[in-house]
């Protein structure tokens, strides 16, 4: 099952600059274990040591954020789309 | 310094009466500026060493609510005084927030109207504030950051170059200007001339380039530092990473002694600390500031180290800040601490 992730500009050091990859697994967790097997680095950057997401982070599935949904445990099927975006824009 | 030699030191921040709101104003343009300087007595208490202390400038008294205000106010005068803002146009720039918040303030307060370049990402208060100030938001994909709000800028600019004015904080010397006329001054008067360290964070770098420059001018000796996040993926509302990001003109590197990069959960530990512990509720980027000024003071025998903490926390209350966080321990910043005490060891 191959899903779209969006990858904003700071992660795309892992990704070769490359904006949008593909990623296999049923939850947005198994997607993010997936990111990181494909472009190893990635998943730090999105989850603590806790394996939680980290607070900075912002995952939405179809558009949707994920903290109103179930979290890591949202699920996840063909089709859908996931998009990471920092909580903050940088700059001043 | 002979104030820390006695029992009972008065604050230099007490010690200079000229630094006082102005009575009356004509205009809210004359409210910006001469901001309090606060000592962090509390949370830094058996933290330093005794003629080490930390004081930070409270920029969330300006009457926009940020340090944008002096940056903002500085490149429209000179804007106006060069004449390449006039009656028709429209102030234009990209910004993440606080120095749009200034732009749109001083845009009403001198009847220009303002449109401002933001990634959609910002936090709802800031976007609600520019409104409020009659200013026009355009939203770029928050994918690509602030960067992505400065290239959308650019091409708006480029298609009717008449319509605007772009003051262009990333690469206008009013901006460090500004903080070389007024901030730094400030700074050194309150301080009674004894600040040793001056730490600020790195958004477009002016606070940190026009104050350091000034308060070298005045003493050589001070150390000036920049605060920047410690990966490009953060979570530091107005700080820039600057090997990740579009460097700024007006950033030169050659005159900072040091950088030192914060991690954004420690920035966040901070802001709760502070709010605990000082009665201090400020943003992020203040956090970080105080992460860094307190890593340097630590650093210390005896030295007056000047953070500036950007803006007040009312802003960021809907933003990831907030999420998850718990009632703050002050083991926490024991264990902060700690950590670079362990990191300290490794090195040596």
């Amino acid at each position: 099952m191959a899903i779209k992730v969006r990858v904003p500009t700071p992660l795309r050091r892992f990704t070769a600059g490359v904006d949008e990859v593909t990623a296999s697994g049923d939850s947005v967790k198994a997607i993010i274990a997936d990111l990181e097997r494909r472009h190893p680095g990635i998943g730090e950057r999105l989850l603590d040591e806790k394996g939680e997401l980290r607070r900075f982070v912002n995952v939405y599935l179809n558009g949707d954020d994920i903290r109103f949904l179930s979290q890591l445990d949202s699920k996840v099927k063909d089709g859908d789309d996931i998009s990471i975006v920092p909580a903050i824009a940088g700059g001043r | 310094m002979a104030t820390t030699s006695r029992s009972s030191p008065p604050s230099p921040a007490d010690a200079n009466r000229t630094i006082v709101p102005v009575a009356r104003a004509r205009s809210v343009l004359e409210l910006i500026g001469n901001t309090p300087l606060l000592e962090i007595g509390r949370l830094t208490a058996g933290l330093l060493r005794p003629g080490v202390r930390i004081f930070a400038k409270l920029e969330g008294f300006n009457p926009g609510g940020s340090v944008k205000d002096r940056a903002a106010r500085k490149m429209v005068e000179v804007g106006l005084a060069r004449g390449d803002l006039r009656p028709g146009k429209v102030i234009l720039d990209s910004t993440s927030g606080n120095t749009g918040i200034a732009l749109a303030m001083v845009g009403a307060a001198l009847g220009y109207p303002v449109e401002l370049v933001m990634a959609s990402n910002v936090s709802r208060e800031r976007k609600k504030i520019i409104e409020a100030f009659g200013a026009t938001p355009i939203y770029s994909d928050p994918l690509e950051g602030s960067d992505g709000a400065i290239v959308l800028c650019r091409k708006i600019l480029e298609e009717d170059p008449e319509r605007y004015f772009k003051p262009d904080q990333y690469n206008n010397e009013a901006n460090p200007l500004a903080h070389f006329e007024t901030t730094g001054p400030e700074i050194w008067r309150q301080t009674a001339g004894a600040v040793t360290h001056f730490v600020a964070g790195i958004g477009t770098s002016g606070t940190v380039m026009g104050t350091g420059r000034y308060l070298k001018s005045r003493n050589p000796a001070v150390k000036v530092i920049a605060v920047e996040p410690d990966d490009p993926m953060h979570g530091l509302e107005g700080l820039k990473h600057m090997a990740s990001s579009i460097v700024p003109g007006i950033y030169h590197e050659g005159e900072l002694d040091d950088k030192i990069g914060i991690s954004t959960e420690d920035a966040y530990e901070m802001v709760y600390g502070l709010g605990q512990i000082e009665g201090l509720l400020v943003g992020q980027s203040s956090g970080a500031a105080m992460v860094a000024a307190l890593k340097v003071a630590r650093s210390l025998r005896e030295g007056y180290v000047v953070t500036v903490f950007s803006d007040f926390g009312d802003k960021y209350l809907s933003t990831n800040l907030w999420i998850g966080w718990q009632q703050w321990r002050r083991e926490r910043l024991e264990q902060l601490v700690s950590k670079w005490n362990e990191s300290a060891s490794a090195t040596t």
